[in-house]
């Protein structure tokens, strides 16, 4: 499975407030919550809009810091983020992008600047960037990586209702 | 096996390719918690993927809890009540409806039981890891499969060992020591880990303390939390009319565990976190003189009988110079601090009373901040625009650290203070 997007910088500890603020959360559908990704950050927004798509978000340690809120990976989505690359994630940020089919990459990334071109290779754990920097990473375990291809958990629940209804 | 988290966990594999940690592995999940919040989601997901009808309380024991938006401040959260209490009578699933309290409180008054494997979608699930039950925080998609399915992948996390010792001194609390820990581990100290506790030192460290302290473990990116069970285990859930079993006596650690951490209670003074993080955790002598315009008491984190019970006392008498929200975690708290009067002496002492749930914490409604405002709160997170616009500010402190602002209008050391109530 390959994934590309251009590259937006962000820091260390980026939580799911900042991602989507709360007060937001009464709606989840992905335009709503897309219209407000970051809009307490507004140097991480006006980079995500002014970046060709789709984006690939290169970020410190910490990405997905705190709350569980599974519209944060929705918002991203929406946004036309197709690939989060970082040092580190939080863990619940980390199973709801792949339970959302949202590819996540835990590889330390130097050299990149805003708007280069990032290209990852999941299951051979390979990223180009820019000026063919190449990275190595570790391939998340294959289970997980299954539920990635199929865009996430949704499709694992729609098989088991058809089986359960050829029974 | 040493980690008390990977006994239990051990205990409801289904498949695992090893139980090393880093390890992938699938478990029967005993009970499952959704909120308002995240709940919508999971209910959208089963309806989409036509699993809805695959969830049966035989598979998994489901619980629904409006706490976060209690009662609800607008149309949507008022229609997600309508679709959450819809789905709890179609299929079994508990509701605790608006004005009930917080998951986090309601599921340990007699619900949670030790050895257990709980999920929940909220980050805060962790909690219950006090009462030596393996508990996390999910996501929603995921809360549907395991509604449908009963099971869950896990990764077998790596044991990070706490010993405490000694005895906390007056006027410092389990709060001072959740904040004293998340300042030593900082963001990533914990990550993925099972933080376990043992020690003497959890002779002064009561159930309520023991919530506390597990609840903000995730804040260092804990999986989760683990307390062994022990006598006050055991008196608390009497308390709330669980028998006890004889199986739970072997949830503990041995005793010459090698920690990774070693904390002597008495060493620890009140501590506060200033904004943007958790993490960043200071002495509160340090701050004092901070202006404050709003105390907020409650929350999954400090919400509970104790933490009330400190605040009555130091405010007994006195005037609030600050706003001052008291939300208690449940009813059963909101009705004893009545028939006990202690909520009298709140609300002479200006308190504004919330119903039972999470208040401002969540940064929706009831209580929150404008623009350049400074909250001191019992909660949990302290992120910015998390309870109100990105300049305010929100520093979190223990029960007793809270009374002082309320009782004074600046950041204070309690201590002073307590000598004199």
């Amino acid at each position: 499975m390959r994934v590309k997007g251009y590259a937006l910088l962000v820091g260390d500890n980026i939580d799911t407030d900042t991602i989507i603020p709360a007060r937001y959360l009464h709606k989840s559908n992905p335009e709503w919550l897309g219209k407000h990704v970051f809009e307490d950050a507004p140097e991480i927004k006006n980079k995500l809009l002014s970046l060709p798509k789709p984006i690939a978000i290169i970020a410190g340690k910490g990405f997905g810091y705190g709350s569980s809120r599974e519209h944060a990976v929705i918002a991203l989505k929406a946004a036309e983020v197709s690939l989060i690359i970082a040092r580190s994630f939080h863990r619940i940020f980390y199973r709801n992008a792949i339970n959302n089919g949202l590819p996540v990459i835990e590889a330390n990334l130097t050299e990149v600047k805003n708007g280069d071109l990032v290209e990852a290779d999941l299951e051979n754990g390979i990223i180009l960037a820019g000026n063919n920097a190449v990275f190595k990473f570790k391939p998340m375990p294959k289970r997980l990586l299954e539920i990635l291809k199929h865009g996430g958990l949704k499709y694992f629940l729609k098989k088991l209702a058809s089986e359960e209804l050829g029974k | 096996m040493n980690s008390l988290a990977l006994k239990i966990l051990a205990k409801h594999v289904v498949e695992a390719e090893t139980l090393e940690p880093g390890g992938l592995v699938y478990a029967k999940v005993d009970k499952v918690m959704v909120n308002d919040v995240t709940g919508p989601i999971a209910l959208n997901v089963l309806k989409e993927t036509d699993a809805e009808k695959l969830v049966n309380e035989r598979k998994v024991k489901a619980y629904a809890v409006l706490d976060h938006y209690s009662p609800p401040h607008n149309w949507d959260a008022a229609n997600a009540h309508i679709k959450l209490r819809k789905f709890t009578r179609q299929h079994g699933c508990v509701l605790f409806d608006v004005g009930s309290g917080i998951a986090h409180q309601l599921l340990v008054e007699g619900i949670v039981k030790p050895g257990e494997l709980i999920v929940g979608t909220d980050s805060h699930t962790i909690t219950y890891g006090a009462l030596a039950a393996f508990a996390t925080g999910i996501g929603s998609s995921e809360a549907a499969y395991v509604m449908a399915t009963g099971e869950l992948w896990f990764k077998v996390p790596e044991p990070l060992y706490v010993r405490l010792i000694g005895k906390f001194k007056p006027g410092v609390v389990s709060k001072d020591l959740a904040l004293y820990l998340l300042g030593e581990m900082g963001t990533e100290g914990a990550l993925y880990c099972s933080v376990e506790f043992f020690g003497e030192g959890l002779k002064s460290l009561d159930l309520s303390d023991r919530l506390t302290v597990a609840n903000m473990m995730v804040e260092a990116g804990a999986k989760t939390a683990v307390f062994p069970y022990d006598s006050e285990t055991e008196r608390w859930l009497l308390s709330y009319g669980v028998k006890p079993d004889k199986k739970w006596k072997e949830l503990k650690l041995e005793p010459n565990i090698e920690a990774n951490m070693e904390v002597d209670l008495s060493n620890i003074e009140p501590l506060i976190s200033e904004p943007p993080m958790p993490t960043r955790v200071r002495h509160v002598a340090d701050l004092e003189g901070t202006l404050v315009d709003q105390v907020f008491v409650g929350s999954c984190t400090n919400g509970r009988y104790k933490d009330i019970l400190i605040l009555a006392r130091l405010l007994k008498g006195k005037k609030a110079k600050t706003r001052l929200i008291v939300i208690p975690a449940s009813i059963r708290i909101l009705k004893r601090i009545a028939y006990e009067g202690i909520l009298s002496i709140l609300i002479e002492a200006g308190a504004i009373i919330g119903m039972p749930g999470c208040g401002p914490c969540f940064g929706a409604h009831m209580g929150v901040l404008g623009n350049y405002e400074v909250m001191v709160s019992t909660a949990n997170r302290n992120f910015p625009g998390r309870a109100g616009p990105p300049s305010a500010k929100v520093y979190l402190a223990s029960p007793y650290t809270a009374a002082a602002a309320a009782i004074t209008g600046t950041i204070t050391d309690p201590r002073p203070l307590i000598k004199n109530s």
